[in-house]
Protein backbone atom coordinates (compact mmCIF):
# COMPACT_ATOMS: atom_id res chain seq x y z
CA UNK A 1 0.00 0.00 0.00
CA UNK A 2 1.31 3.55 -0.27
CA UNK A 3 -0.33 6.36 1.25
CA UNK A 4 0.41 9.60 -0.09
CA UNK A 5 -0.17 12.99 1.97
CA UNK A 6 -0.33 16.62 1.03
CA UNK A 7 2.26 16.17 -1.79
CA UNK A 8 3.18 19.13 -3.21
CA UNK A 9 5.85 19.87 -6.81
CA UNK A 10 7.16 22.88 -8.12
CA UNK A 11 9.02 23.56 -11.54
CA UNK A 12 10.63 27.02 -11.05
CA UNK A 13 7.87 28.67 -9.20
CA UNK A 14 5.33 26.83 -10.93
CA UNK A 15 3.27 24.55 -8.66
CA UNK A 16 2.80 20.97 -10.88
CA UNK A 17 1.56 19.39 -7.73
CA UNK A 18 -1.01 20.69 -4.82
CA UNK A 19 -1.77 18.74 -1.93
CA UNK A 20 -2.20 15.51 -3.09
CA UNK A 21 -3.45 12.91 -0.56
CA UNK A 22 -4.31 9.91 -1.91
CA UNK A 23 -4.10 5.92 -0.60
CA UNK A 24 -3.17 2.91 -3.56
CA UNK A 25 -4.20 0.03 -2.51
CA UNK A 26 -2.36 -3.24 -2.38
CA UNK A 27 -3.61 -5.38 -5.15
CA UNK A 28 -5.65 -3.46 -6.84
CA UNK A 29 -5.73 -1.48 -9.85
CA UNK A 30 -5.14 2.15 -8.95
CA UNK A 31 -5.56 4.74 -11.61
CA UNK A 32 -4.70 8.52 -11.46
CA UNK A 33 -6.24 9.88 -14.22
CA UNK A 34 -6.70 13.81 -15.79
CA UNK A 35 -6.13 15.62 -18.96
CA UNK A 36 -2.82 16.28 -20.63
CA UNK A 37 -0.64 18.41 -18.35
CA UNK A 38 -2.75 17.88 -14.97
CA UNK A 39 0.29 16.68 -13.16
CA UNK A 40 -0.20 12.77 -13.64
CA UNK A 41 3.14 11.88 -15.18
CA UNK A 42 4.91 13.80 -12.63
CA UNK A 43 2.85 12.61 -9.63
CA UNK A 44 4.44 9.10 -10.80
CA UNK A 45 8.20 10.20 -11.21
CA UNK A 46 7.46 11.79 -7.31
CA UNK A 47 6.72 7.96 -6.29
CA UNK A 48 9.17 6.65 -8.40
CA UNK A 49 11.95 9.12 -6.94
CA UNK A 50 12.94 9.82 -10.37
CA UNK A 51 11.40 14.05 -9.12
CA UNK A 52 11.87 15.08 -5.57
CA UNK A 53 8.43 16.22 -3.73
CA UNK A 54 8.84 19.62 -2.15
CA UNK A 55 6.14 18.65 0.45
CA UNK A 56 4.37 15.88 1.96
CA UNK A 57 4.89 12.34 2.62
CA UNK A 58 4.93 9.17 0.58
CA UNK A 59 4.87 6.24 2.35
CA UNK A 60 5.31 3.03 1.14
CA UNK A 61 3.84 -0.08 3.37
CA UNK A 62 4.91 1.79 6.50
CA UNK A 63 7.99 3.36 5.84
CA UNK A 64 8.47 7.08 4.80
CA UNK A 65 10.17 7.68 1.53
CA UNK A 66 11.56 11.08 2.87
CA UNK A 67 13.41 9.60 6.20
CA UNK A 68 14.86 6.31 4.52
CA UNK A 69 19.06 5.95 3.95
CA UNK A 70 19.97 6.01 0.61
CA UNK A 71 20.46 1.61 0.78
CA UNK A 72 16.24 1.78 1.48
CA UNK A 73 15.65 4.00 -0.97
CA UNK A 74 17.79 1.87 -3.19
CA UNK A 75 16.46 -1.72 -2.05
CA UNK A 76 12.43 0.08 -2.18
CA UNK A 77 13.45 0.93 -5.98
CA UNK A 78 14.51 -2.80 -6.73
CA UNK A 79 10.48 -3.59 -5.32
CA UNK A 80 9.35 -1.20 -8.38
CA UNK A 81 8.81 -2.24 -11.57
CA UNK A 82 7.50 0.33 -14.29
CA UNK A 83 6.03 0.17 -17.69
CA UNK A 84 6.87 3.47 -19.92
CA UNK A 85 4.61 5.09 -22.02
CA UNK A 86 6.50 3.99 -24.87
CA UNK A 87 7.82 0.39 -23.29
CA UNK A 88 11.76 1.70 -23.25
CA UNK A 89 12.69 -1.72 -24.12
CA UNK A 90 16.87 -1.88 -25.11
CA UNK A 91 16.75 -1.69 -28.83
CA UNK A 92 19.90 -3.73 -28.98
CA UNK A 93 18.86 -6.79 -26.69
CA UNK A 94 16.02 -9.29 -28.16
CA UNK A 95 13.00 -10.10 -26.26
CA UNK A 96 14.81 -12.75 -24.03
CA UNK A 97 17.50 -10.31 -23.03
CA UNK A 98 15.50 -7.49 -22.21
CA UNK A 99 13.30 -9.52 -19.84
CA UNK A 100 16.50 -10.43 -17.83
CA UNK A 101 17.97 -7.83 -18.32
CA UNK A 102 16.52 -6.83 -14.57
CA UNK A 103 17.87 -10.07 -12.81
CA UNK A 104 21.43 -9.34 -15.01
CA UNK A 105 22.07 -6.34 -12.97
CA UNK A 106 20.26 -6.76 -9.94
CA UNK A 107 19.97 -10.53 -8.50
CA UNK A 108 22.76 -13.31 -7.84
CA UNK A 109 20.50 -15.77 -9.76
CA UNK A 110 22.69 -18.14 -11.73
CA UNK A 111 21.97 -17.59 -16.23
CA UNK A 112 20.16 -20.94 -16.07
CA UNK A 113 17.65 -19.63 -13.03
CA UNK A 114 17.85 -16.24 -14.60
CA UNK A 115 16.80 -17.50 -17.94
CA UNK A 116 14.00 -20.23 -16.18
CA UNK A 117 12.48 -16.85 -14.51
CA UNK A 118 12.11 -14.76 -17.52
CA UNK A 119 10.77 -17.58 -19.74
CA UNK A 120 8.04 -18.22 -17.28
CA UNK A 121 7.00 -14.42 -17.48
CA UNK A 122 7.49 -14.10 -20.94
CA UNK A 123 4.27 -17.20 -21.02
CA UNK A 124 2.42 -15.66 -18.59
CA UNK A 125 2.53 -12.48 -21.17
CA UNK A 126 2.07 -14.40 -23.84
CA UNK A 127 4.59 -13.65 -26.47
CA UNK A 128 6.49 -17.88 -26.17
CA UNK A 129 7.08 -17.52 -29.70
CA UNK A 130 9.17 -13.87 -29.70
CA UNK A 131 11.74 -14.73 -27.59
CA UNK A 132 14.41 -13.93 -30.04
CA UNK A 133 12.67 -10.93 -31.44
CA UNK A 134 14.48 -7.38 -31.66
CA UNK A 135 11.64 -4.51 -30.35
CA UNK A 136 11.92 -3.29 -33.31
CA UNK A 137 10.37 -6.56 -34.70
CA UNK A 138 7.69 -6.03 -32.69
CA UNK A 139 4.28 -4.65 -32.41
CA UNK A 140 3.29 -2.25 -30.25
CA UNK A 141 0.86 -4.33 -28.42
CA UNK A 142 4.19 -7.09 -28.27
CA UNK A 143 6.19 -4.21 -27.52
CA UNK A 144 4.10 -2.95 -24.17
CA UNK A 145 3.80 -7.09 -22.87
CA UNK A 146 7.44 -7.37 -23.07
CA UNK A 147 7.82 -4.20 -21.17
CA UNK A 148 4.91 -5.94 -18.68
CA UNK A 149 7.57 -8.65 -18.69
CA UNK A 150 10.38 -6.81 -17.37
CA UNK A 151 8.41 -5.02 -14.92
CA UNK A 152 7.27 -8.24 -12.76
CA UNK A 153 10.47 -10.41 -13.60
CA UNK A 154 11.93 -9.10 -10.00
CA UNK A 155 8.24 -9.59 -8.59
CA UNK A 156 7.58 -6.22 -7.66
CA UNK A 157 5.96 -5.12 -4.54
CA UNK A 158 5.27 -1.95 -6.48
CA UNK A 159 4.08 -1.80 -10.38
CA UNK A 160 3.67 1.70 -12.13
CA UNK A 161 2.50 2.08 -15.96
CA UNK A 162 2.31 5.20 -17.47
CA UNK A 163 -0.24 5.35 -20.34
CA UNK A 164 0.20 1.45 -20.90
CA UNK A 165 -2.36 1.55 -23.38
CA UNK A 166 -1.51 4.47 -25.76
CA UNK A 167 -1.21 4.48 -29.34
CA UNK A 168 -2.90 1.05 -29.18
CA UNK A 169 -6.01 -0.17 -30.93
CA UNK A 170 -9.00 -0.81 -28.11
CA UNK A 171 -8.87 -4.61 -28.67
CA UNK A 172 -5.12 -4.64 -27.47
CA UNK A 173 -5.73 -1.66 -24.85
CA UNK A 174 -8.40 -4.38 -22.99
CA UNK A 175 -5.57 -6.84 -23.56
CA UNK A 176 -3.07 -4.87 -21.80
CA UNK A 177 -5.43 -3.43 -19.14
CA UNK A 178 -6.90 -6.97 -18.49
CA UNK A 179 -3.36 -8.63 -17.98
CA UNK A 180 -2.17 -5.56 -16.02
CA UNK A 181 -4.92 -6.22 -13.23
CA UNK A 182 -4.42 -10.31 -13.52
CA UNK A 183 -1.15 -10.04 -12.90
CA UNK A 184 -1.69 -7.54 -10.05
CA UNK A 185 -4.19 -9.72 -8.47
CA UNK A 186 -1.88 -12.16 -8.84
CA UNK A 187 0.66 -11.03 -7.62
CA UNK A 188 -0.92 -9.17 -4.62
CA UNK A 189 0.80 -5.92 -6.04
CA UNK A 190 0.02 -2.57 -5.53
CA UNK A 191 -0.17 -1.08 -9.52
CA UNK A 192 -0.61 2.72 -9.91
CA UNK A 193 -1.69 3.13 -13.87
CA UNK A 194 -1.56 6.31 -15.26
CA UNK A 195 -4.20 7.02 -18.14
CA UNK A 196 -6.43 9.37 -19.79
CA UNK A 197 -8.39 6.27 -21.13
CA UNK A 198 -12.01 6.35 -19.87
CA UNK A 199 -11.88 2.77 -21.10
CA UNK A 200 -9.15 2.06 -19.03
CA UNK A 201 -11.10 3.41 -16.25
CA UNK A 202 -14.10 1.13 -16.39
CA UNK A 203 -12.38 -1.98 -17.00
CA UNK A 204 -9.57 -1.88 -14.43
CA UNK A 205 -9.87 0.88 -12.44
CA UNK A 206 -10.09 -0.15 -8.87
CA UNK A 207 -9.31 2.89 -7.07
CA UNK A 208 -9.36 6.21 -9.19
CA UNK A 209 -7.82 9.88 -8.42
CA UNK A 210 -8.94 12.27 -10.60
CA UNK A 211 -6.29 15.24 -11.34
CA UNK A 212 -7.43 18.63 -12.44
CA UNK A 213 -4.39 21.54 -12.80
CA UNK A 214 -2.16 19.40 -10.53
CA UNK A 215 -5.06 19.36 -7.79
CA UNK A 216 -6.85 16.25 -6.28
CA UNK A 217 -10.70 17.33 -8.28
CA UNK A 218 -12.16 13.52 -7.00
CA UNK A 219 -11.51 10.46 -5.98
CA UNK A 220 -13.49 7.03 -6.20
CA UNK A 221 -14.47 3.80 -7.62
CA UNK A 222 -15.23 3.15 -10.98
CA UNK A 223 -18.30 2.27 -9.97
CA UNK A 224 -19.36 5.77 -8.61
CA UNK A 225 -17.80 7.59 -12.00
CA UNK A 226 -21.80 7.62 -13.10
CA UNK A 227 -23.03 8.58 -10.35
CA UNK A 228 -21.21 11.82 -9.05
CA UNK A 229 -22.44 14.90 -9.45
CA UNK A 230 -18.65 16.38 -9.31
CA UNK A 231 -18.41 18.77 -11.74
CA UNK A 232 -14.53 18.41 -13.32
CA UNK A 233 -14.98 14.82 -13.04
CA UNK A 234 -18.08 14.49 -15.34
CA UNK A 235 -15.97 17.27 -17.76
CA UNK A 236 -13.46 15.23 -18.26
CA UNK A 237 -15.74 11.91 -17.94
CA UNK A 238 -18.24 13.39 -21.24
CA UNK A 239 -16.29 15.24 -23.15
CA UNK A 240 -16.72 12.52 -26.04
CA UNK A 241 -19.99 11.70 -27.49
CA UNK A 242 -19.18 8.15 -27.02
CA UNK A 243 -19.41 8.72 -22.81
CA UNK A 244 -22.53 11.34 -23.36
CA UNK A 245 -24.44 8.51 -25.27
CA UNK A 246 -23.26 5.94 -22.63
CA UNK A 247 -24.68 8.68 -19.68
CA UNK A 248 -27.64 8.30 -21.59
CA UNK A 249 -28.49 4.94 -21.99
CA UNK A 250 -27.35 4.40 -18.25
CA UNK A 251 -29.70 7.63 -16.81
CA UNK A 252 -32.35 5.55 -18.62
CA UNK B 1 26.06 31.82 -17.15
CA UNK B 2 24.88 28.85 -19.19
CA UNK B 3 28.46 27.63 -19.92
CA UNK B 4 28.86 27.43 -16.13
CA UNK B 5 25.62 25.55 -16.29
CA UNK B 6 27.05 23.42 -18.49
CA UNK B 7 30.58 22.71 -17.07
CA UNK B 8 29.34 22.52 -13.30
CA UNK B 9 26.69 19.65 -14.51
CA UNK B 10 29.59 18.03 -16.85
CA UNK B 11 31.70 17.96 -13.72
CA UNK B 12 29.02 16.25 -11.45
CA UNK B 13 28.21 13.57 -14.05
CA UNK B 14 31.84 12.93 -14.37
CA UNK B 15 31.44 12.14 -10.73
CA UNK B 16 28.86 10.04 -11.50
CA UNK B 17 30.66 7.93 -13.19
CA UNK B 18 32.86 6.65 -11.09
CA UNK B 19 30.49 6.08 -8.13
CA UNK B 20 27.88 2.71 -7.23
CA UNK B 21 29.38 0.67 -10.62
CA UNK B 22 27.77 -1.66 -12.67
CA UNK B 23 28.15 -5.26 -11.97
CA UNK B 24 31.72 -6.59 -13.01
CA UNK B 25 30.28 -9.78 -15.51
CA UNK B 26 27.71 -6.70 -17.08
CA UNK B 27 30.51 -4.10 -17.44
CA UNK B 28 33.16 -6.23 -19.25
CA UNK B 29 30.29 -6.86 -21.85
CA UNK B 30 30.01 -3.44 -22.80
CA UNK B 31 33.74 -2.68 -22.82
CA UNK B 32 34.24 -4.94 -25.16
CA UNK B 33 31.04 -3.96 -27.10
CA UNK B 34 32.39 0.05 -26.71
CA UNK B 35 35.90 -1.45 -28.12
CA UNK B 36 34.22 -2.57 -31.17
CA UNK B 37 32.13 0.22 -31.77
CA UNK B 38 34.55 2.91 -30.87
CA UNK B 39 37.86 1.52 -31.35
CA UNK B 40 38.04 -1.27 -34.00
CA UNK B 41 35.19 0.35 -36.08
CA UNK B 42 37.38 3.37 -36.06
CA UNK B 43 40.64 2.22 -37.67
CA UNK B 44 39.52 1.44 -41.16
CA UNK B 45 38.59 5.44 -41.38
CA UNK B 46 42.18 6.84 -39.31
CA UNK B 47 44.18 4.51 -41.54
CA UNK B 48 43.10 5.61 -44.51
CA UNK B 49 42.97 8.90 -43.71
CA UNK B 50 46.46 9.26 -42.53
CA UNK B 51 48.14 7.07 -45.61
CA UNK B 52 46.82 9.88 -47.76
CA UNK B 53 47.62 12.86 -45.16
CA UNK B 54 50.86 11.44 -44.51
CA UNK B 55 51.43 11.34 -48.40
CA UNK B 56 50.09 15.16 -48.95
CA UNK B 57 53.01 16.34 -46.29
CA UNK B 58 55.76 15.04 -47.77
CA UNK B 59 54.46 16.43 -51.56
CA UNK B 60 53.82 19.21 -49.97
CA UNK B 61 57.15 19.53 -48.01
CA UNK B 62 59.37 18.36 -51.17
CA UNK B 63 57.67 20.78 -53.42
CA UNK B 64 58.63 23.55 -50.94
CA UNK B 65 62.23 23.47 -50.96
CA UNK B 66 63.93 25.43 -53.59
CA UNK B 67 67.07 25.64 -51.99
CA UNK B 68 69.74 22.98 -52.72
CA UNK B 69 71.36 23.68 -49.35
CA UNK B 70 68.43 22.27 -47.80
CA UNK B 71 69.29 18.08 -47.13
CA UNK B 72 67.03 16.10 -49.04
CA UNK B 73 66.28 14.28 -46.06
CA UNK B 74 63.92 17.08 -45.08
CA UNK B 75 60.94 15.45 -46.34
CA UNK B 76 60.88 11.99 -44.34
CA UNK B 77 61.74 14.32 -41.56
CA UNK B 78 58.80 16.62 -41.56
CA UNK B 79 56.58 14.22 -42.43
CA UNK B 80 57.51 12.31 -39.52
CA UNK B 81 57.31 15.21 -37.14
CA UNK B 82 54.32 16.75 -38.27
CA UNK B 83 52.56 12.77 -38.09
CA UNK B 84 53.77 12.30 -35.14
CA UNK B 85 53.34 15.88 -33.03
CA UNK B 86 50.06 17.07 -34.76
CA UNK B 87 48.21 15.04 -37.58
CA UNK B 88 48.01 11.76 -35.95
CA UNK B 89 46.87 12.78 -32.21
CA UNK B 90 45.30 15.91 -32.55
CA UNK B 91 43.48 16.41 -35.76
CA UNK B 92 42.56 12.08 -35.82
CA UNK B 93 41.07 13.02 -32.27
CA UNK B 94 38.79 15.80 -34.07
CA UNK B 95 37.73 13.42 -37.10
CA UNK B 96 37.22 11.03 -34.39
CA UNK B 97 35.19 13.69 -32.47
CA UNK B 98 32.32 13.50 -35.53
CA UNK B 99 33.03 9.41 -36.22
CA UNK B 100 32.79 8.62 -32.57
CA UNK B 101 31.84 11.64 -30.92
CA UNK B 102 28.18 11.63 -33.11
CA UNK B 103 27.95 8.06 -32.34
CA UNK B 104 27.90 8.27 -28.24
CA UNK B 105 25.91 11.18 -28.23
CA UNK B 106 23.17 9.68 -30.83
CA UNK B 107 23.34 6.69 -29.27
CA UNK B 108 22.70 7.55 -26.02
CA UNK B 109 20.95 10.67 -26.66
CA UNK B 110 18.19 8.43 -28.22
CA UNK B 111 18.32 6.28 -25.28
CA UNK B 112 17.15 9.21 -23.39
CA UNK B 113 14.51 10.23 -25.80
CA UNK B 114 12.87 6.50 -25.81
CA UNK B 115 13.02 6.45 -21.91
CA UNK B 116 15.37 3.63 -21.63
CA UNK B 117 17.74 5.98 -19.63
CA UNK B 118 14.63 6.43 -17.16
CA UNK B 119 14.18 2.63 -17.49
CA UNK B 120 17.64 2.17 -16.28
CA UNK B 121 17.32 4.81 -13.13
CA UNK B 122 13.81 3.34 -11.92
CA UNK B 123 15.64 -0.26 -11.82
CA UNK B 124 18.00 1.33 -9.40
CA UNK B 125 20.73 1.40 -11.65
CA UNK B 126 23.20 4.59 -11.96
CA UNK B 127 22.63 4.81 -16.04
CA UNK B 128 25.65 6.86 -15.64
CA UNK B 129 28.32 4.78 -15.03
CA UNK B 130 26.52 2.20 -17.40
CA UNK B 131 26.42 4.42 -20.45
CA UNK B 132 29.47 6.15 -20.16
CA UNK B 133 32.01 4.30 -18.01
CA UNK B 134 32.86 1.40 -20.78
CA UNK B 135 33.36 4.02 -23.13
CA UNK B 136 35.81 5.69 -21.01
CA UNK B 137 37.61 2.75 -20.75
CA UNK B 138 37.42 1.87 -24.00
CA UNK B 139 38.51 5.17 -25.01
CA UNK B 140 41.93 4.24 -23.20
CA UNK B 141 42.68 2.03 -26.38
CA UNK B 142 43.08 5.14 -28.39
CA UNK B 143 46.49 5.08 -28.37
CA UNK B 144 46.58 2.40 -30.50
CA UNK B 145 44.64 3.59 -33.10
CA UNK B 146 46.85 6.85 -33.39
CA UNK B 147 50.37 4.38 -33.12
CA UNK B 148 48.63 3.43 -36.26
CA UNK B 149 48.08 6.19 -37.71
CA UNK B 150 51.29 7.51 -37.28
CA UNK B 151 52.98 4.60 -38.95
CA UNK B 152 50.59 4.44 -42.12
CA UNK B 153 51.12 8.33 -42.39
CA UNK B 154 55.04 7.95 -42.36
CA UNK B 155 54.31 5.15 -44.64
CA UNK B 156 51.68 6.99 -47.01
CA UNK B 157 55.00 9.78 -47.34
CA UNK B 158 57.59 7.08 -47.95
CA UNK B 159 55.15 5.90 -50.41
CA UNK B 160 54.09 9.57 -52.17
CA UNK B 161 57.80 10.26 -51.87
CA UNK B 162 59.07 7.58 -53.51
CA UNK B 163 55.93 7.31 -56.26
CA UNK B 164 56.89 11.31 -56.97
CA UNK B 165 60.57 11.10 -57.04
CA UNK B 166 61.10 13.42 -54.64
CA UNK B 167 63.63 12.18 -52.90
CA UNK B 168 65.13 8.76 -52.44
CA UNK B 169 64.29 5.58 -50.64
CA UNK B 170 67.70 5.97 -48.26
CA UNK B 171 66.64 10.39 -47.76
CA UNK B 172 63.52 9.52 -46.31
CA UNK B 173 64.66 7.04 -44.11
CA UNK B 174 67.34 9.08 -42.95
CA UNK B 175 64.83 11.55 -42.60
CA UNK B 176 62.29 10.13 -40.20
CA UNK B 177 65.65 8.58 -38.08
CA UNK B 178 66.64 12.17 -37.77
CA UNK B 179 67.30 13.72 -34.42
CA UNK B 180 64.14 11.43 -33.28
CA UNK B 181 63.34 11.99 -29.91
CA UNK B 182 61.07 9.24 -28.09
CA UNK B 183 59.45 12.09 -26.23
CA UNK B 184 57.62 13.34 -29.00
CA UNK B 185 55.96 10.00 -29.08
CA UNK B 186 55.21 9.75 -25.11
CA UNK B 187 53.86 13.56 -25.81
CA UNK B 188 52.00 12.30 -28.67
CA UNK B 189 50.24 9.22 -26.02
CA UNK B 190 49.97 11.87 -23.25
CA UNK B 191 47.71 14.05 -25.68
CA UNK B 192 45.64 11.18 -26.87
CA UNK B 193 44.83 10.02 -23.51
CA UNK B 194 43.35 13.48 -22.45
CA UNK B 195 41.75 13.76 -25.85
CA UNK B 196 39.99 10.21 -25.28
CA UNK B 197 38.65 11.19 -21.77
CA UNK B 198 37.37 14.39 -24.27
CA UNK B 199 36.18 12.20 -26.67
CA UNK B 200 34.41 9.96 -24.24
CA UNK B 201 32.81 12.38 -22.28
CA UNK B 202 31.51 15.28 -24.02
CA UNK B 203 29.72 13.99 -26.64
CA UNK B 204 28.37 11.31 -23.74
CA UNK B 205 27.36 14.49 -21.30
CA UNK B 206 25.31 16.27 -24.62
CA UNK B 207 23.85 12.82 -25.23
CA UNK B 208 22.45 11.84 -21.69
CA UNK B 209 21.50 15.21 -20.66
CA UNK B 210 19.70 16.12 -23.81
CA UNK B 211 15.69 17.15 -24.00
CA UNK B 212 13.58 16.50 -26.73
CA UNK B 213 12.74 13.86 -29.90
CA UNK B 214 14.41 13.02 -32.83
CA UNK B 215 15.53 16.43 -34.42
CA UNK B 216 17.11 17.09 -31.12
CA UNK B 217 19.02 13.88 -31.09
CA UNK B 218 21.05 15.12 -34.39
CA UNK B 219 20.95 19.04 -33.17
CA UNK B 220 22.72 17.61 -29.97
CA UNK B 221 25.18 15.39 -32.05
CA UNK B 222 26.59 18.55 -33.74
CA UNK B 223 26.48 20.83 -30.87
CA UNK B 224 28.70 17.73 -29.21
CA UNK B 225 30.92 17.44 -32.39
CA UNK B 226 31.29 21.47 -32.19
CA UNK B 227 32.25 21.48 -28.22
CA UNK B 228 34.50 18.76 -28.25
CA UNK B 229 36.50 19.98 -30.79
CA UNK B 230 37.00 23.37 -29.53
CA UNK B 231 37.71 21.16 -26.00
CA UNK B 232 40.33 19.28 -27.82
CA UNK B 233 42.03 22.04 -29.58
CA UNK B 234 42.80 24.79 -26.16
CA UNK B 235 43.81 21.49 -24.64
CA UNK B 236 46.05 20.83 -27.57
CA UNK B 237 47.27 24.29 -27.05
CA UNK B 238 48.16 24.19 -22.80
CA UNK B 239 49.27 20.17 -22.95
CA UNK B 240 51.66 21.46 -25.84
CA UNK B 241 52.72 24.76 -23.84
CA UNK B 242 53.08 22.10 -20.79
CA UNK B 243 55.11 19.32 -21.90
CA UNK B 244 57.48 20.66 -25.41
CA UNK B 245 58.29 24.25 -24.14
Amino acid sequence: MIVLTDISKSFDGREVLKGISMTFEQGKTNLIIGQSGSGKTVLLKCLLGLNQIDGGTMVFDGKAFGIMEDSERRTLRREMGMVFQGSALFDSMNVLENVMFPMRMLSTKNESEMRAAAEEVIERVNLIDAHNKLPAELSGGMQKRVAIARAVVMKPKYLFCDEPNSGLDPKTAIVIDNLIREITQENNITTVINSHDMNSVMEIGDTILFLKDGVKAWEGKKEHIFKTDNQAINDFVYSSRLMKKVREVYQE
Amino acid sequence: MKLLHHIGAYFLMLRMVFIKPTKGKVMRKLIFQDIQDLIIGSIGIVAFLSFFVGGVVSIQTALNIESPLIPKNLVGFATRQSMILEFAPTFMCIILAGKVGSFITSSIGTMRVTEQIDALEVMGINSVNYLVFPKIIAMLLLPLVINVSMFLGILGGYAATLYGGFSSSADFIEGIQLDFRPYHVAYAFIKTLVFAMILATIPSYHGYFMKGGALEVGKAATVAFVWTSVVIIVVNYFITQLLLT
